[in-house]
C-alpha cells in the first residue's frame, strides 16, 4: 500500500474513501458482483479487469458455494462454472491480489457464505484472527456473508473488525424496525439493503413505493452509506435508485454479459455507470 | 474504536446442542425463523393445539403404532430379543407424518395459507401432501431430479393428492438441492409461505420442533416397552439420515442412561468410496441453516452423498445428533448398501415385513448389536417406513442369481425344520 499517491484514510479504509468520491461526484457508486473462476480463471480475471476498468467502484467478488441457497439462478449457475473450473478460496484470493495490485483504490469485498470462509479460517495456522488479517494483506477491504444473520456472526466479524476489515451487513425487506437497528448497529463499510423479498436476480420494480420507504426507514438509522441491490439489471433501474442511496449494486446481470465476453460486460458496466449520477433522474 | 473488545450488545448465537444447531440462514428468512421459534414453544404448550395434533394422530394417522416382537428374526441373526416399532403401519407408510401433521397445524395457527416441502425418497414430500390435501392447503414439493426419476410413485402419488411437484435440475438434483430450491422458495413467499422441513435440521427452531413433533414414537415405545417387556429396552435402534426418526424415538430415553442409543448412517458403496456416513466421515461445517457435521472437501464445499436408499442421502445431519455423539450419549454405526439389501430381504422373509431401505439400515446393524450386547439382549428398533416405494430399486439390485440363492437358503431351511420334532 506504501506506493499509493492518496492511501485511504486509517478510519475509513478504501471503501469508505470511495463513497466519499462518488459522494463528492454528485453519484452513487456502482457496485458489481462477480463470481470468482467463472468460466474459468483467466476468462474470469480478463472479466473482473473489464468491469472495474469501465467503472465498477466497488468490486464484490464471490468465492463459490456448492450450496448458494440465497442466490438466483444466475449466480448458482456461475458458482458451478467456477467449482467445476477448480475454484478454491486460496485461488480466488489470488486473484484478489491481482486485481489489487492492479487497482490500488478499488475496494474489494468478499461475498460468499459462511463454510467456505469457516473452512479457510479453520485452515489457517493462526486461526480466524490470522485468516482475516491475511485477507487484508492480500488486499481484501470487506466481507459480505450472506448465511451469517448477526446473532450468527459474531465468529468472523468481531475478527475481520479486529484486522481492519468491514463487515457489510444485509438487511431485508422483512428486516423489522429494532433488527434493522441492531444490524446497522453491527455493520461498517456500507449496509446492503436488500430490495426485494426474493433471490438474487428476480424481477425488482425500482420506482416501487414500499423500498423508497424501506431505504428512507435505513437512511433514518445510519450515517454508513447505504447501497441497494438484488434484480438490479438495467441503467433506468439504477437511474431510479440512484438519488436515494450511496450505491446501487448489480450482480446476476453482470454474470451474465461476462458470459457474452468482456466487450458485452465492458458495455453494461458502462451503461449503469453512466445510469449512476443523481442529476440523471 | 476497538474492534477486538467483547460488544456487550451483541446478539447470543443460537446454537441448540452445544456447538452444533443454531440460524444460518439469510436475513429475508429470519423474521419467519424468529417468528416460529416465538410462536412453536407458545403452540406446543397450549393443551388445545396438543388435543389436535394427538386427535389427528390417532382418527387420520391411525396411532399409537403397535410395537411388534420379531423372534425368528432374532433367531436368524443369533439370539437376543428384537422389538420393532411400527412406525411402516401409519398412514402414508412412515414416519414423516406425525411432524407434518404438526407443522401444518402450526402453520395455520400463524396464518400461513401455503405450504411448501423438500423430499428425497419422496416420503416426507407424500406425507406433507397428504396433510394439506387433509386441510385443504396448497402444497409445493421440491425434489431433486434425480430423485423425481428414481421414485416415480411417489411423485404421481404427491400429484394425486393434489401437490405441484417441482424437479430440481440444480447441483446434484438430489435432496439437498431440493433443500436449496424450497429455501429459495420461501425466501421469496415468506409472507404468507411455511416451510414444512422435513427432518431434524435446519434453522433453530427446526431441530427442536421436529425432535418434539416426531417423539411420540418414542412416548408410545417407551410405555409399550416397558408393558410389554416389564423393563426399558438395552438398546434402541434407528436410522439416521438427517435423523428423524431417530431423534424421535431418542427422544423418550435420552435420559435414561441405561438404554444405549444407536444410530445407524448409510456406508453407500463403502466409507472409502461414495457413502452418505455424516457421523463417521463428516466435518463440522454450516449448511441448511445449521451448524453441524457435514459431508466437505477441504475448501468447504459439500460433497454428494450416495446411498442406495434416497431417504439417507444427504450430506448433513441433524445438530442433535452431532452433540449426542459429541457427549458420547449415542453413537452411530455405518451399513452399505449391500448390507441394507440383505436386511431388508432377511426381515421380509423372517418376519413378513418389507421395510423400507432406510429403515433396512437400522435391521442390518443388529447382528453386530446382538453380538456386542449378548443373547439376553432387549433391543427396540425404529421401523420407520416400509418398502413399497423401494420395490423398484430393489428389483433393479436383487437379480434373478441372488433371488435364485435366497430360494436354495430357505428352501434347506424349511427341510431342515421338517426334520425337528
Amino acid at each position: 500500500m506504501s506506493g499509493q499517491a492518496q492511501p485511504p484514510s486509517e478510519r475509513e479504509g478504501r471503501i469508505g474513501a470511495c463513497f466519499a468520491r462518488c459522494r463528492a461526484e454528485g453519484r452513487a457508486a456502482l457496485v458489481g458482483y462477480l463470481t470468482g473462476f467463472d468460466p474459468d480463471r483467466a476468462a474470469s480475471l480478463e472479466g473482473l479487469i473489464a468491469a472495474c476498468e469501465a467503472g465498477v467502484d466497488v468490486l464484490e467478488l464471490g468465492v463459490p458455494f456448492s450450496d448458494p441457497a440465497a442466490d438466483g439462478p444466475e449466480i448458482q449457475a456461475a458458482m458451478v462454472r467456477a467449482l467445476a473450473a477448480g475454484a478454491t478460496l486460496e485461488r480466488v484470493l489470488e486473484l484478489a491480489a491481482e486485481l489489487r495490485a492492479r487497482f490500488p483504490e478499488l475496494p474489494i469485498v468478499l461475498f460468499s457464505y459462511a463454510n467456505p470462509l469457516l473452512s479457510g479460517a479453520r485452515r489457517e495456522p493462526a486461526g480466524v484472527a490470522g485468516f482475516c488479517a491475511r485477507l487484508r494483506q492480500v488486499g481484501v477491504d470487506g466481507l459480505l456473508v450472506v448465511d451469517l444473520p448477526p446473532e450468527e456472526a459474531a465468529i468472523l466479524r468481531e475478527p475481520a473488525r479486529a484486522a481492519g476489515l468491514d463487515w457489510i451487513a444485509l438487511c431485508a425487506p422483512t428486516s423489522p424496525g429494532p433488527r434493522r437497528e441492531r444490524l446497522v448497529r453491527h455493520a461498517s463499510g456500507f449496509v446492503y439493503a436488500v430490495s426485494l423479498t426474493g433471490v438474487t436476480g428476480a424481477a425488482l420494480d425500482a420506482s416501487s413505493p414500499a423500498l423508497h420507504a424501506q431505504l428512507d426507514d435505513l437512511r433514518g438509522r445510519t450515517e454508513l452509506p447505504i447501497c441497494v441491490g438484488f434484480g438490479v439489471r438495467e441503467p433506468a433501474q439504477v437511474a431510479a435508485l440512484a438519488p436515494g442511496v450511496d450505491g446501487v449494486v448489480v450482480g446476476s446481470a453482470l454474470v451474465r454479459a461476462a458470459r457474452e465476453g468482456p466487450e458485452a460486460l465492458r458495455g453494461l458496466v458502462a451503461s449503469l455507470r453512466a445510469a449512476t449520477s443523481r442529476g440523471a433522474s | 474504536m476497538s474492534a477486538t473488545a467483547p460488544d456487550p450488545e451483541s446478539p447470543p448465537s443460537l446454537a441448540s446442542f452445544g456447538e452444533f444447531g443454531g440460524r444460518f440462514v439469510a436475513e429475508t428468512l429470519m423474521p419467519a425463523v424468529e417468528e416460529l421459534a416465538r410462536e412453536w414453544p407458545i403452540a406446543w404448550a397450549d393443551e388445545a393445539f396438543r388435543a389436535e395434533y394427538s386427535r389427528i394422530l390417532a382418527e387420520y394417522v391411525g396411532r399409537p403404532s403397535p410395537l411388534t416382537p420379531a423372534p425368528r428374526l432374532a433367531a436368524a441373526i443369533g439370539g437376543g430379543e428384537i422389538w420393532l416399532k411400527r412406525e411402516d403401519l401409519n398412514h402414508t407408510g412412515a414416519h414423516k407424518i406425525n411432524n407434518c401433521v404438526g407443522q401444518v397445524l402450526l402453520a395455520r395457527r400463524l396464518g400461513k395459507t401455503r405450504i411448501i416441502a423438500e423430499t428425497g425418497a419422496g416420503q416426507h414430500g407424500v406425507a406433507t401432501a397428504t396433510v394439506c390435501a387433509y386441510f385443504g392447503m396448497p402444497c409445493v414439493v421440491y425434489m431433486g431430479a434425480e430423485d423425481v426419476a428414481r421414485q416415480a410413485l411417489n411423485v404421481f402419488r404427491m400429484r394425486l393428492l393434489g401437490a405441484e411437484v417441482h424437479a430440481v435440475h440444480g447441483g446434484a438434483a438430489t435432496l439437498k438441492d431440493a433443500i436449496n430450491e424450497a429455501l429459495r422458495d420461501w425466501v421469496a413467499n415468506v409472507a404468507d409461505t411455511h416451510y414444512v422441513i422435513g427432518s431434524v435440521m435446519g434453522p433453530d427452531p427446526y431441530p427442536v420442533m421436529v425432535r418434539e413433533l416426531q417423539r411420540v414414537i418414542g412416548d408410545e415405545a417407551r410405555a409399550q416397552c416397558l408393558d410389554r417387556l416389564g423393563r426399558l429396552p438395552d438398546a434402541v435402534v434407528a436410522c439416521v439420515g438427517g435423523g428423524s426418526n431417530a431423534m424421535g424415538i431418542f427422544a423418550a430415553f435420552v435420559d435414561d442412561p441405561e438404554v444405549a442409543l444407536i444410530g445407524v448412517e448409510a456406508a453407500g458403496e463403502g466409507l472409502e468410496g461414495r457413502h452418505a456416513a455424516t457421523m463417521s466421515r463428516g466435518e463440522v461445517g454450516v449448511y441448511h441453516g445449521m451448524r453441524s457435521l457435514v459431508l466437505q472437501d477441504d475448501d468447504g464445499q459439500l460433497q454428494e452423498a450416495h446411498s442406495i436408499s434416497a431417504g439417507l442421502d444427504y450430506p448433513g445431519v441433524g445438530p442433535e445428533h452431532a452433540f449426542l455423539r459429541e457427549r458420547g450419549r449415542a453413537r452411530y454405526l455405518a451399513i452399505d448398501d449391500e448390507q441394507a439389501l440383505a436386511a431388508l430381504r432377511l426381515l421380509s422373509q423372517t418376519e413378513g415385513i418389507i421395510p423400507a431401505l432406510e429403515s433396512a439400515h437400522a435391521i442390518a446393524a443388529l447382528e453386530q448389536l446382538t453380538r456386542e450386547l449378548g443373547p439376553e439382549a432387549k433391543i427396540l428398533v425404529n421401523l420407520s417406513g416400509r418398502g413399497d416405494k423401494d420395490m423398484h430399486t430393489v428389483m433393479g439390485r436383487l437379480d434373478a442369481e441372488s433371488l435364485a440363492l435366497v430360494e436354495r437358503a430357505r428352501t434347506r431351511h424349511e427341510r431342515a425344520g421338517e426334520g425337528a420334532p
